[in-house]
């Protein structure tokens, strides 16, 4: 059986994205891939299903959509305002979505990336090995109303489950350490830039986002004449006016503006999804120090599922409350539900 | 060369060998040869290669194994041989890509002719006949970075970005020429066009070029330009290729 979810009206930056493709670095396309890499592993634990699978990112706003099937879905990232048949939805949770209802998700409340999920994920054909549009570089295109995207085969069925939100959305202290061109730029610099407060600049997007800082700008010895090289996502490059910006998911491969240090993996969501205007500071922490963070962040994200706990509900909110099995067979306090679903 | 080559640390994501600090012909043949000797050795903890003008990116997960045992191991290799004297990698493909020069379509030519000190015919005579190598692919997908030209073409970019140019726009500025991906603000200049794309996606391969390819770019009239635009479904642009021994 063929499912698919029609896209009835959508924002402007509606695209599908995955964990992006891999292999192409010496032919200039990065990584690409979610935005907020960690949603991605947030929706597979809610779904109990793997994290390779494709999902919507929508960036500020969402869309109207519609199943041809019953579906489970999940919704993960900036939490956005959310209906299914008018009845409000909670964020960071899955929820069944029948078929002919319809599924709207308005504009973020915090954050600027949300994620929409489905089991089985989006089955949209593979691209040079994923499904991500990485539109800076012109392969796949942003979702528009009339579209019908593919579902894959879902192997599970729980539903009403959500996990804790966390505090990524709101900007913070980035955690950065050094790179192939930090020491072109000299202590006092170095040290200055991890005092400084930054706020986020209007001026974001997937390829970068400026930080917008007071005081004088950040420049490095010889800038004019640094050789292009290597690029990697996170790295913080100082432009031609002394501001910086943090390279994201679709930057480029080479650049030759210098780099002043980069973003540890595991703090890059919080970059992603920090607001215009949102308030950002910069710390050097050492190599054991984030490889250490890093080795616990893929280890927290391996383990998300635990942390998946019954959508708590006020039986006034639910209107069909007769209709629900009210007194339950025995369940087991230990066994992993999701455990089955993989 | 005292210093170089040398290894840097790139973040968390791999390590990078330099092979200079400035482009030059011998260190970007340097790094293009260490890029196929690091795949040669098939190290399992190398996710993937690439190279820069005159550097080569390791791309490895430093997150589960610390740099130093890689960085022993690049040191070893790099002491096998003298890379700035390296031969090129068998099997690069000569590409010759049909280019019209100046008036409406590439408006920047005798700007660029100024620019190098000679006159525009001169400018479309020169830049027809240069054979150059793609030093590195980068920027956008598949888009070469190619020279060097001679040295009168050493000119600098404009302050003034160009606000775009079209896909396949072929532009020049520090000895080098490009044709762009997609079209793109530059401040490079643009000089000719051509109906070559660098990527395309729905292909079985979406990118053409390879660093270490070779190419030039033989003038045509309009009309031959219109006719090859026309008439090309394949992306190629009419453009000839063969397989350098």
């Amino acid at each position: 059986m063929t499912k698919t979810l029609e896209v009835l009206s959508c924002g402007p930056a509606v695209t599908v994205q995955d964990m992006g493709r891999s292999g192409y670095l010496a032919q200039g396309l990065t990584r690409g891939g979610a935005a907020d890499v960690r949603a991605l592993f947030e929706g597979a634990a809610l779904l109990g299903q793997s994290a390779q699978l494709a999902a919507l990112e929508m960036v500020g706003m969402g869309g109207s959509f519609r199943a041809t099937a019953d579906i489970r879905i999940a919704l993960t990232g900036a939490t956005m305002a959310a209906t299914l048949d008018d009845v409000p939805l909670v964020w960071n949770a899955s929820h069944l979505m029948p078929t002919g209802s319809t599924l709207k998700i308005g504009g973020a409340r915090s954050g600027t990336y949300g994620y929409l999920h489905v089991g089985g994920g989006i089955d949209t054909p593979q691209m040079m090995g994923s499904r991500s549009a990485h539109l800076s570089a012109g392969l796949g295109e942003a979702l528009v109303a009339g579209d019908a995207l593919p579902i894959g085969t879902d192997k599970g069925s729980t539903t009403g489950m959500s996990l804790p939100l966390d505090d990524r959305f709101a900007g913070g202290h980035i955690r950065i350490i050094t790179s192939m061109q930090t020491d072109r730029f000299d202590e006092e610099t170095c040290a200055r830039f991890a005092t400084t407060p930054f706020r986020r600049d209007a001026r974001g997007n997937r390829m970068g986002v400026r930080m917008d800082h007071d005081g004088a700008p950040f420049v490095a010895a010889d800038q004019l004449t640094i050789l292009s090289d290597v690029i990697v996502t996170g790295d913080i490059q100082i432009a031609g006016d002394g501001a910086p910006f943090v390279l994201m998911c679709e930057c480029q491969t080479t650049g030759g503006y210098p780099r002043i240090g980069t973003v540890i993996p595991s703090d890059l969501a919080r970059v992603a999804q920090a607001t215009s205007g949102a308030a950002l500071t910069f710390g050097f922490i050492d190599l054991e120090e984030a490889r250490a963070i890093e080795q616990r962040a893929a280890a927290s994200n391996a383990t998300l599922s635990a942390q998946v706990v019954p959508l708590l509900r006020d039986p006034h909110s639910i209107r069909d409350l007769l209709s629900y099995q009210l007194v339950s067979g025995a369940i087991s306090a230990t066994d992993n539900p999701f455990l089955s679903e993989e | 060369m005292a210093e170089y080559p040398r290894i840097r640390r790139v973040g968390l994501s791999g390590l990078l060998v330099q092979f200079g600090e400035e482009m030059s012909e011998p260190a970007n043949r340097a790094a293009i040869a260490l890029r196929a000797a690091v795949e040669a050795q098939d190290w399992p903890e190398v996710r993937e290669t690439s190279t820069s003008l005159v550097s080569t990116f390791i791309s490895a997960d430093l997150v589960a194994a610390a740099p130093e045992a890689l960085t022993e191991k690049l040191h070893a290799l790099l002491a096998t041989q003298d890379w700035y004297s390296a031969p090129l990698p068998a099997g690069r493909t000569l590409w010759e890509i049909p280019t019209l020069y100046g008036i409406d379509e590439a408006p920047q030519l005798e700007e660029a002719a100024e620019a190098a000190g000679v006159s525009a015919k001169t400018a479309i005579a020169e830049l027809s006949a240069a054979r150059v190598r793609v030093l590195t692919i980068g920027f956008a997908p598949g888009q070469p970075y190619t020279g060097e030209l001679p040295p009168h073409w050493n000119i600098p970019r404009q302050q003034a970005l160009t606000r775009s140019v079209p896909a396949g726009a072929l532009v020049v500025a520090i000895r080098q020429l490009i044709i762009f991906t997609n079209a793109s603000p530059t401040g490079w200049r643009h000089v000719g066009q051509t109906a070559f794309r660098t990527f395309r996606p729905d292909s079985d391969a979406p990118i053409a070029l390879s660093p270490g390819d070779e190419m030039c770019f033989p003038s045509v009239s309009a009309a031959e330009y219109t006719r090859i635009k026309a008439a090309d479904t394949s992306g190629n642009g009419g453009a000839q290729r063969s397989v350098l021994a």
